[in-house]
């Protein structure tokens, strides 16, 4: 009989091994046995100590994370997606999980009957290689040299915070250039000059005896004790620094700052007795720290797959995890994370228009509201736009029609890498944000002049643009029609200074939060709707009074403020602060929790932080009272 | 009067045996029911003149879908209509086993029984099998019937600024829902996804299990 619906799941397994290596038929009896599950997120599928299902488990969409549990927490193992197999223990053994496996995302899993499917692996040797190897290590698949050594490799321990992250071992360059003592100055120069390295290590019998470096060549020349003549071993440091295998990155770079030096030799048995095997240098210890901003954005600018932004997103969800604990100011978080996504959109941008025909005419994509306004700190939805130079009348349509698909595309992509659609469809593949500069200005007239509930929310989201990726003159073409306009028109300031007041500070009298009452989220305090919107709200306002453009960062809009109006410094410092403190309550928050952080448990804060948040809420309130006596809104109850 | 007391006597078993289905109460929670998610593909939009095609079925229970338990039915007809042959993809010459009406109705009767059934545009699909049905002299399914557009509709958000009375079409939705489209346009293939989609919107809809039969028929 035809099976449409079993024929689709054995075109999916066979692109992923060990399916591969099936026989058509065996495949197509293992897909018909087949069970496809549905799994929220955070959902268990199986636990450390569970008796083997009757399944095992294939990723279809979504992503599982292996974990373990060590010393009373989850310690992510590994992270299975697309084509990849788990939960294989009960096809070898019929003993419980050693290990638990968590849904990351919402997830289609298909499950393998084990049954089914035992047989064919004593039967098929490369099948039951595969599976044993992937068994075996924890990479479940052996074959995938990508996975091996790079992301995959690095994921383990990236996905600890730093602290833990500098005990892991420091990388070592096993290919060590050396020299013998007697060797000459110039010769060793020679040496460093070919293999373009800092420093070489001089060597009796692979015995360490001293080590050339630049620093030592710089100062032989400043202190004119040098002529190219001389042996190595007259201008060489000595003894050397040596560790042995193992050392870990937080000892290297303590060691080199300790010592003011920049190489650390590995021996044998980590004294300068035994025969040299490898050297660290600083260079190692910042590829170790593989999530840096500056590797990230250079391995950003080369991916070349969709796929292989996602994979970067995870590490850069690390990046801000170890500066969040670190303490790092969010001034600096939030610029490097606007940063790094600024750039995965431009990647994303740039690849699908490698892949399709030229665009018709200058365009620029604008992303609209908290990455707009470089506050987009964890991946929440995306929102943007598109903005393309005005076209005749006949030419429109299909110059519209080929930005739509653009746009249909790159939203496409960016949903793919973690940047969710905009549940209020905010989209640039919305044709009602897709439109010629004058279609835009026409827009925003109609927006301005008749500022009701809804256009003054949608200017709260599109006054925030941010150009990612095209011609910055449409855009400022645009901006200066919207200062313009907006200062001219009374009623729009006034009703954009009324819904700025409209949620607020969310203290009840005895000082105590106001929670959500009911809902989803009931008891959970709101710090989207509470506190960061009101915040931001004043900010976009009182600062388009002063036909400021191209400042959109709240935090900026508001020291921007305090230097136009140096009678309010004081107050509008304070806001900037406050905003500052809020975004990375709402970063800790989602971290936390894994998701956009607009929801805090106030449980989960302590006095402290308590204590700052009721700090925030004053500088809200304040900051509030000020709008309504610049834009005499007097309530109106 | 009597002769119409008379007919009901003399359905046919697989009647008798489907109706018989429905004495057993439905449970309250929606993990326990038992949910048939169908689609169907018809030589055109004409409740009269068209024709079933094909029909593609599968069961989702406790938000899982067994493979070896779906169906998929081919129906023989006269009518021929060229216009959607190429949308429906089943070309008279096509290597299947093609059921009469009867039969095929006996075997989604028999499949179905007293689940809750689920299709996309779902009054569609219900009524082209109650076209059937009348056709063979046979009561209207007895079944209670969830719309898929309307599920879906109660998982987007409040808003002004978009319209929410919309009527999604499949293939919308499995994009929102990031769901791979292929086979689309046969029947097993179409219900496949519709039965996905399904999936997603319970989870959104979620509740931690608590979520009801009657939550879900009042949408």
């Amino acid at each position: 009989m035809k099976n449409t619906i079993s024929a689709r799941i054995a075109d999916f397994l066979k692109r992923y091994p060990p399916f591969r290596f099936l026989k058509p038929e065996d495949l197509n009896a293992i897909a018909a046995g087949a069970v496809v599950l549905y799994k929220e997120k955070d959902v268990t599928i199986f636990e450390e100590g569970d008796d083997g299902h009757e399944l095992f488990y294939i990723v279809h969409k979504g992503a599982v994370n292996i974990t373990k549990k060590e010393d009373d927490r989850q310690k992510v193992l590994d992270k299975c997606d697309e084509g990849d197999i788990f939960g294989l223990r009960p096809v070898f053994a019929n003993e419980s999980y050693q290990i638990s496996a968590i849904t990351a995302e919402e997830t289609i899993l298909y499950g393998i009957s084990v049954a089914d499917f035992k047989p064919l692996v004593l039967e098929n040797k490369q099948v039951g290689q595969f599976l044993l190897e992937s068994f075996a290590s924890n990479t479940r698949n052996p074959y995938s040299h990508e996975h091996k050594g790079k992301l995959i490799g690095d994921l383990p321990k990236a996905e600890d915070s730093l602290a833990i992250f500098e005990l892991q071992p420091v990388g070592i360059t096993k290919h060590v250039i050396s020299c013998s003592p007697d060797t000459q100055v110039s010769k060793a120069a020679g040496l460093m000059t070919q293999h373009h390295i800092g420093s070489v290590v001089v060597t009796l019998e692979d015995i360490p005896k001293g080590i050339l470096t630049d620093k030592d060549l710089r100062q032989a020349i400043a202190h004119d004790r040098f002529s190219p003549d001389q042996p190595v071993s007259e201008i060489m440091t000595s003894p050397v620094i040596c560790y042995p295998e193992g050392l870990t990155i937080a000892q290297a770079q303590v060691t080199m700052i300790k010592h003011g030096i920049s190489h650390l030799c590995i021996t044998e048995d980590g004294t300068p007795n035994t025969r040299v095997i490898g050297m660290v240098t600083e260079h190692d210890v910042i590829v170790s720290q593989g999530n840096n901003p500056t590797a990230l954005i250079k391995t950003i600018k080369r991916a070349g797959r969709t796929k292989d932004l996602k994979k970067i997103r995870h590490r850069i969800t690390h990046l801000l995890q170890g500066y969040l604990d670190h303490n790092i100011p969010m001034t600096h978080i939030s610029k490097v994370m606007f940063e790094l996504n600024d750039a995965t959109i431009k990647r994303v941008i740039e690849r699908r228009l490698e892949k399709t025909t030229p665009p018709p005419c200058d365009f620029a994509w604008l992303s609209l509201g908290s990455q707009g306004r470089k506050e987009q700190i964890l991946t929440t939805d995306q929102d943007n736009a598109i903005i393309f130079a005005n076209q005749n009348e006949k030419d429109l349509p299909r110059v519209r029609q080929y930005f739509l698909d653009l746009a249909g595309k790159i939203n496409k992509d960016l949903k793919k890498i973690g940047f969710d659609y905009c549940p209020a469809e905010m989209m640039a593949k919305n044709e009602r944000w897709c439109l010629s500069l004058d279609e835009w200005k026409e827009q925003f007239t109609e927006w301005i002049s008749n500022p009701g509930t809804d256009e003054i929310l949608l200017c709260s989201i599109f006054f925030d643009y941010d150009i990612t990726y095209g011609d910055v003159r449409l855009v400022n073409e645009l901006s200066d029609h919207i200062l313009k306009l907006s200062n001219e028109s009374h009623p729009f300031l006034n009703t954009m200074a009324m819904t700025a007041l409209q949620n607020p500070p969310p203290l009840g009298f005895f000082r105590q939060f106001l929670v959500e009452s009911n809902g989803e989220h009931k008891d959970f305090f709101d710090l989207k709707k509470r506190a960061i919107m009101p915040i931001t709200d004043a900010g976009r306002l009182l600062l388009l009074q002063h036909w400021v453009k191209n400042i959109n960062n709240t935090a900026d809009r508001f020291e921007k403020l305090a230097e136009l109006e140096p009678q309010n410094k004081e107050l509008y410092l304070s806001c900037s602060y406050a905003s500052k403190a809020l975004q990375k309550f709402r970063a800790k928050q989602g971290l936390l929790h894994n998701d956009s952080g607009r929801f805090i448990e106030l449980e989960t804060l302590n006095k402290e932080e308590k204590i700052k948040l009721k700090r925030c809420f004053k500088s809200l309130r304040e900051v509030q009272e000020l709008i309504k006596l610049r834009f005499k809104i007097t309530n109106l109850i | 009067m009597i002769d119409l007391f008379k007919s009901k006597k003399n359905y046919p078993e697989y009647w008798k045996t489907y109706e018989a289905t429905f004495r057993e109460k439905q449970p309250k929670y929606v993990s326990d029911i038992r949910f048939v998610v169908f689609d169907t593909e018809t030589t055109g939009f004409d409740f009269k003149k068209d024709r079933i095609l094909s029909i593609g079925a599968v069961t989702v229970k406790r938000q899982e879908i067994h493979i070896s338990d779906s169906l998929e039915i081919y129906v023989k007809q006269q009518r021929f209509n060229p216009e959607t042959v190429e949308i429906h993809g089943i070309i008279r010459s096509e290597k299947v086993t093609l059921n009469s009406e009867e039969e095929a109705v006996k075997i989604f009767l028999e499949y179905i029984g007293n689940a809750v059934l689920v299709a996309h545009h779902a009054q569609f699909d219900i009524r082209m099998m109650n076209e059937i049905l009348k056709r063979l002299d046979l009561p209207q399914l007895k079944n209670k019937v969830l719309d898929t557009v309307n599920l879906y509709r109660a998982t987007r958000i409040t808003s002004n600024l978009i319209n929410t009375q919309r009527n999604y079409t499949l293939d919308e939705i499995a994009e929102n829902l990031d769901i791979s489209v292929k086979d689309r346009h046969t029947a097993a293939g179409d219900a496949m996804i519709t039965a996905i989609a399904f999936m997603k919107i319970i989870g959104r809809l979620g509740r931690n299990g608590s979520l009801k039969l009657y939550d879900l028929m009042r949408l």
